[in-house]
């Protein structure tokens, strides 16, 4: 194996001291990293350590506010994807971005197929060209099938295929693993090999340590947008690799309220949803906010869906207040007393075109009627008092939602729940996309909602807020519970063993996952809901 | 305002005030704008033709768009939900002529119980829509494109090529839509109390709200707790009653009625809902709206047919009117969004 890393040469593509701001948030702050060919590089860190802005910058999808893209020690301006494809730059993502209902070939050669000298499309060259290309990398795919249908993994290979036809010499690979089987991960990573032998540089995204390890030749690491170190596979180990991810940052940002911990109000046991989490069981208590941690693609966010009763569940139980219940809509949560601040605002937590005051009122809205009209005094009074106590700024009430700056249609989602005086809240990534002062501004009032006896589960990506905001801290990975922290126990490192998946090989085992109070032997099988 | 500023925050500047007034008037602009429109029209015409502007040509305007007015009440409330009603006249057609049927099948049959049953008859016919979109997820242009054809066939199977006449109908249904109450005409009377129902409970009742809300962004109503499908299921069912309302106008007012009767006059209901400002993907618009685009479409047919023009000329200048409605709607939507960000960013 000739390994190139460190050798002196021009890199196939390089990033200089490339930043990227997106409003409050600046996902990039000068980093640099460079691709040589044959080399399977590794880009690893936590959610929102800037890997997706860097992998979206050499698509060709983000231009740098800073820096420069190089190639062939060349700066260049990549204008879009085309212009990225066209330098031989190609991006092979999680999910496969193909055209599900055409055949395998015009997926590999959509928009530039083979023409005769009629102009018709030569269809025999093209699936003569694609079997070709399918074959040098050793796998049997009907050229002459539609995609969908396709298991994930084959349809990379098409994907794959289709950088190859384009003579791509930087694949970059975001995620490939995170929904193949093992064999298929074994065959992905013969394929790598042997792209690699042909000279082509890979960059590898991933959160599966124990793969990087075994596959790649450098490692990267980025944290909060920075570069951190760059070294041979061989100078680091899966320990030394996570302590660089999570790092030494500030803590004392949060200002956690002591709370009052009182009696199990959300008890969780055995909840799966087939093929996404299995066997997720907590028990939430009054005044407690529990954070549930786990990197993109853990399950975080289905597994609070399926409590809201927005997504079906395939086995377990849940109890409100030692009640079993059936959550099988959101009316129902909403009727138990749950409410759920969805990660995506503009997609399921707001209504844009309505003013801030008909959103803090959805919810609530047949409980503020009045002989089947809308009491507006009491809407208005209402919508005002949550507007007022999560001090949202805005010009009035009437002012559509659409107005507001990120921070404040936070407040405004987050009015809307605690409109609805849940007894527990789901707050799933609260603070992603919010400027400082308004994530401290959040981080007092769930505190103080906590203290006042609400019971919270906190979702959050960010490694700092979660430990300094939890009591105790739940981490996923791929779709388990790896581990559970108290408070005191819980420190950067080990919540990223669990989360990584490391905690077998790992230094610190987590504790085991038991459930402090009698739960019981609870069989875990029962599917929630009658749906 | 009160509560709103003394609640929020830091107190606004007043160009920022003013801005937002600007918006929040640009939100009712679908409106004034139709109505400028209408006003220019009726003074165009006038200019040309100094009888157009007259009570007599007024009330004969409104008489013409009365039916139309009710229908399109009830598209808005399927639109609002960003779905879609094509079998709207045909639920007309059906439940006139069953009416019709009634009174000649069982002469001296009550005139209320006949009215009730071809409203009860929309009824089901709308909800039969509702349950194929709602219980069947049959996308709702498909469904009622289906239901459009299906609901005309059983009007041709209970007529039978029979036709019901002036002859077939007590004096009481005919005086329905052809009686005048202070010399306003009934069924513009009706139409009237209609849309100001409707208007004030979209206005007024959480539902209104929530027929608002699923339009507007449908996830967001669904984590809210709003039960999506029965209203929308309702929505069907309530524009399905107010067809039938329309057809025991339209039997009443016309006496004479076959299979074919309100033939077509979907696409002229659709066409007022979005000459209306009601926004086709849901969401966005008012009765008030859809009913100043029935009477706008209604004062340009009449004004074509003062002036003389050929009818071929009003089929292609109603469809004018849609695409200048449509594409202002989307430059003004498109604008007022500009502005929106651009201030978020200040």
């Amino acid at each position: 194996m000739d390994h190139v890393a460190g050798q002196p040469g021009t890199p196939v593509v390089e990033l200089v001291g490339v930043a990227k701001r997106f409003g409050a948030v600046q996902a990039l702050r000068g980093v640099d990293l460079a691709l040589f060919p044959g080399e399977v590089h590794a880009l690893v860190g936590e959610n929102g350590a800037g890997k997706s802005t860097l992998v979206k910058m050499l698509a060709g999808v983000h231009r740098p506010d800073l820096g420069e893209v190089r190639i062939d020690g060349a700066a260049v301006s990549l204008g879009g994807p085309l212009e990225a494809r066209d330098r031989g730059i190609a991006v092979i993502h999680q999910h496969p971005t193909l055209f599900p209902d055409l055949d395998v070939a015009e997926n590999v050669f959509m928009g530039r197929q083979p023409r005769d000298r009629f102009g018709r499309v030569a269809w025999r060259t093209m699936y003569r060209e694609v079997d070709g290309l399918l074959a040098s990398l050793g796998v049997r795919i009907d050229v002459r099938g539609p995609v969908r249908g396709l298991a994930v993994a084959d349809q990379q290979l098409v994907e794959i295929a289709k950088a190859l036809s384009l003579n791509a010499r930087v694949l970059v690979m975001d995620e490939p693993t995170a929904s193949l089987s093992a064999r298929e991960v074994d065959r992905l990573f013969a394929i790598v090999r042997r792209l690699r032998e042909r000279g082509v540089a890979l960059l590898f995204v991933s959160h599966r340590l124990e793969e990087i390890f075994a596959l790649c030749d450098r490692i990267t690491v980025f944290r909060d947008g920075a570069h951190v170190v760059t070294a041979p596979t061989s100078e680091l180990t899966p320990e030394s690799t996570i302590r660089q991810m999570v790092g030494r940052r500030l803590e004392a940002l949060f200002p956690k309220e002591p709370a009052e911990i009182g009696e199990v109000v959300l008890r969780v046991r055995g909840l799966t949803r087939t093929g996404v989490f299995r066997d997720i069981g907590f028990d939430l208590r009054r005044g407690e906010i529990l954070g549930l941690f786990g990197l993109v693609g853990a399950g975080r966010t289905e597994v609070a869906r399926v409590l809201f009763g927005a997504d079906r569940v395939d086995a377990g139980e849940v109890w409100v207040d030692g009640a079993a219940v059936a959550i099988d809509s959101p009316t129902t949560a909403l009727r138990h007393g749950i409410g759920y601040v969805p990660e995506d605002r503009h997609g399921q937590g707001l209504v844009l075109d309505f003013p801030i005051g008909a959103n803090v009122t959805l919810p609530i809205l047949p409980r503020l009627g009045r002989r089947g009209l809308l009491d507006r005094g009491r809407e208005r009074a209402l919508a005002g008092e949550y507007a007022q106590r999560l001090q949202v700024k805005a010009s009035g009430l009437d002012q559509a939602a659409s107005a507001l700056s990120g921070g404040n249609q936070q407040k405004v989602v987050l009015g809307k729940w605690l409109a609805t005086e849940p007894k527990v809240l789901i707050l799933d990534e609260p603070t992603r996309g919010i400027d400082v002062g308004t994530k401290a501004e959040v981080h007092r009032i769930v505190s103080r909602l906590a203290a006042r006896g609400m019971a919270i589960l906190l979702i959050s990506s960010e490694l700092p807020e979660v430990l300094a905001m939890s009591d105790r801290v739940l981490v996923m990975h791929e779709g388990r519970l790896t581990g559970t922290f108290d408070r005191g126990a819980a420190d950067q490192e080990r919540v990223m063993v669990a989360a990584t998946g490391q905690a077998a090989a790992g230094a610190v085992a987590p504790q085991p996952p038991a459930p402090s109070i009698g739960g019981g032997v609870l069989s875990g099988s029962l599917p929630v809901g009658d749906r | 305002m009160t509560t709103a500023d003394g609640a929020i925050g830091t107190g606004p500047s007043a160009g920022r005030l003013r801005a937002d007034r600007l918006v929040g008037l640009v939100g009712r602009v679908r409106e004034l704008g139709l109505l400028v429109a209408l006003a220019v029209l009726v003074a165009a015409v006038t200019a040309r033709e100094p009888r157009f502007l007259s009570l007599n040509n007024a009330r004969t305007i409104l008489l013409a768009v009365s039916i139309l007015a009710v229908v399109a009440v009830g598209q808005t409330l399927v639109v609002l939900t960003r779905n879609v009603d094509l079998s709207v006249a045909s639920i007309v057609g059906v439940t006139a002529f069953v009416a019709g049927d009634l009174f000649k099948q069982n002469p001296g049959l009550s005139v209320p119980l006949v009215v009730a049953l071809a409203c009860l008859l929309g009824l089901a016919l709308g909800a039969l829509n509702g349950a194929l979109v709602t219980l069947g997820r049959v996308p709702a242009i498909v469904a009622t494109l289906g239901t459009l054809y299906v609901y005309r066939g059983v009007a041709f199977w209970i007529a039978g090529g029979e036709q019901i006449t002036v002859a077939d109908v007590p004096q009481g249904y005919r005086d329905i839509a052809m009686t005048r109450l202070f010399g306003v005409p009934n069924p513009i009377l009706i139409a009237a109390a209609v849309a100001v129902v409707a208007a004030y409970l979209l206005r007024t009742s959480p539902v209104g709200r929530q027929l608002y809300a699923i339009g507007g962004n449908p996830e967001a109503a669904r984590l809210a707790g709003i039960r999506s499908d029965r209203l929308v299921f309702g929505a069907f069912a309530v524009c399905g009653l107010l067809c039938g309302l329309a057809g025991v106008l339209w039997g009443s007012r016309f006496g004479r009625i076959d299979a074919r009767a309100a033939s077509g006059y979907e696409l002229q209901v659709v066409a007022a809902v979005v000459v209306g400002g009601v926004n086709i993907f849901g969401g966005v618009g008012t009765v008030l709206g859809a009913v100043l685009g029935a009477v706008v479409l209604g004062t340009v047919a009449n004004a074509l047919t003062i002036l003389r023009f050929s009818p071929f000329w009003l089929q292609a200048i109603s469809g004018l009117a849609i695409l200048v409605a449509v594409t202002l709607d989307l430059l003004i939507t498109r604008r007022v969004g500009r502005a929106l960000v651009a201030r978020r960013n200040r």
